[in-house]
C-alpha cells in the first residue's frame, strides 16, 4: 500500500528533551567517546562549554523518539516492523552540552517509492528556548514492501 | 584550536573498532534503540538477516568518534551524513566484528572548513557506510 502524500510537509506537535550530564556520558562511554570533555564538567568549561559535550550523534536519543511517534502513526501507513534506517544525517549549528533545553519539531520531507518500497524522509529541527537553531537531523527510512499488502 | 593541516586527497590514518554483542546492549540502552534485532539473533534470523547485527547509528558514532578524534576537538564536527550500505553482523562470541574506519580530505574551505569522505568496511572488506561525509571546523 502506498504511503499517504499528503503527509509530506506536514508537522507534528513540539517534543522538548532536556540534555542530561549522566545521559550524555552513559552515550559516551557506549561510542568510544573517551575525551573527558564528555564526562567531566571541569574538563568541558576548560574546553570552552557550559557542562559535558554530548558527542555528534548524542541528539538521535530525543530526535529518534520524536521520529518514532510519528512513524507510528497509523494514518501514515509505515509498518514498522518492515523498515530499514537507510540515511542519517546531522547538521550542528552548535555543539549539544548536559543543561540543554532542546524543542524538536518533527517533519516529513519527502515520501517517495522506490522498487515498490516506501522510502520516507524525516526531518527534525531542534530549537533551544529562544527559538534559536540548534540541530538539524534528517532520518531516511525505507518500508520494505511486504508479501500481502 | 586549530585543525591538522591538510590538502584535498590527503588519506587520514584509519583504524579498526571492534563491536561485540555486550558494545550492541550497552548502546541500546544509551541510546533507547531497544530493537531486538541488534541483541537478539531469533528475532534477527526470523526478519532474514543473518545474525544479530550492529545498529548502524552506533557505526556511524564510532565513525563520528574518528572524525573527532583526528581534529581533536569533539565540538569541530558540524555535520555528518551517511547511508548505512551493509549491516554489520555481530557474532556471538567475545572477538566480535571489526569495522576499519578510514577517510579521504575532499574539500578545504576558506573558512577552515575540511570537508572528510569517511570510510567503514566491515569485516568483509566491504563497504558498511556510503557517501559518508563529515565537515569539520576549528572553534
Amino acid at each position: 500500500m502506498p504511503l499517504d502524500a499528503s503527509f509530506v510537509g506536514r508537522t507534528w506537535p513540539a517534543r522538548t528533551y532536556r540534555v542530561g550530564a549522566e545521559k550524555v556520558r552513559e552515550f559516551a562511554l557506549a561510542v568510544g567517546a573517551t575525551d573527558p570533555v564528555h564526562t567531566d564538567a571541569e574538563a568541558a568549561r576548560a574546553a570552552g562549554h557550559a557542562d559535558v559535550l554530548a558527542p555528534p550523534t548524542f541528539p538521535v536519543v530525543f530526535t529518534w523518539e520524536a521520529t518514532r511517534e510519528v512513524v507510528d502513526d497509523p494514518a501514515l501507513g509505515l509498518d514498522f516492523s518492515r523498515v530499514v534506517h537507510r540515511d542519517q544525517s546531522f547538521e550542528l549549528h552548535r555543539p549539544v552540552v548536559a543543561g540543554d533545553v532542546l524543542t524538536t519539531v518533527v517533519s516529513v520531507a519527502e515520501i517517495k517509492e522506490l522498487a515498490g518500497n516506501d522510502v520516507v524522509t524525516f526531518r527534525c529541527d531542534v530549537t533551544d528556548p529562544d527559538g534559536e537553531p540548534v540541530l538539524v537531523s534528517t532520518a531516511t527510512l525505507v518500508g520494505r514492501a511486504g508479501e500481502a499488502s | 584550536m586549530s585543525l591538522p593541516a591538510v590538502a584535498v586527497g590527503d588519506e587520514l590514518e584509519g583504524r579498526p573498532v571492534t563491536v561485540t554483542r555486550a558494545d550492541l546492549v550497552r548502546y541500546a540502552g544509551a541510546s533507547g534503540d531497544l530493537n531486538p534485532i541488534h541483541w537478539n539473533e531469533r528475532t534477527a534470523t526470523a526478519v532474514g538477516l543473518p545474525g544479530v547485527i550492529a545498529h548502524g547509528m552506533l557505526t556511524m558514532a564510532l565513525a563520528a568518534q574518528f572524525v573527532a578524534d583526528w581534529a581533536g576537538d569533539p565540538a569541530a564536527v558540524r555535520s555528518f551524513s551517511t547511508r548505512f550500505t551493509r549491516p554489520v553482523v555481530v557474532p556471538d562470541d567475545d572477538q566480535g566484528a571489526t569495522v576499519t574506519l578510514g577517510a579521504t580530505v575532499k574539500a578545504v574551505d576558506d573558512d577552515g572548513s575540511v570537508t572528510l569522505g569517511v570510510t567503514a568496511l566491515g569485516p568483509d572488506g566491504k563497504a558498511v557506510l556510503g557517501k559518508a561525509l563529515a565537515v569539520v571546523r576549528a572553534r
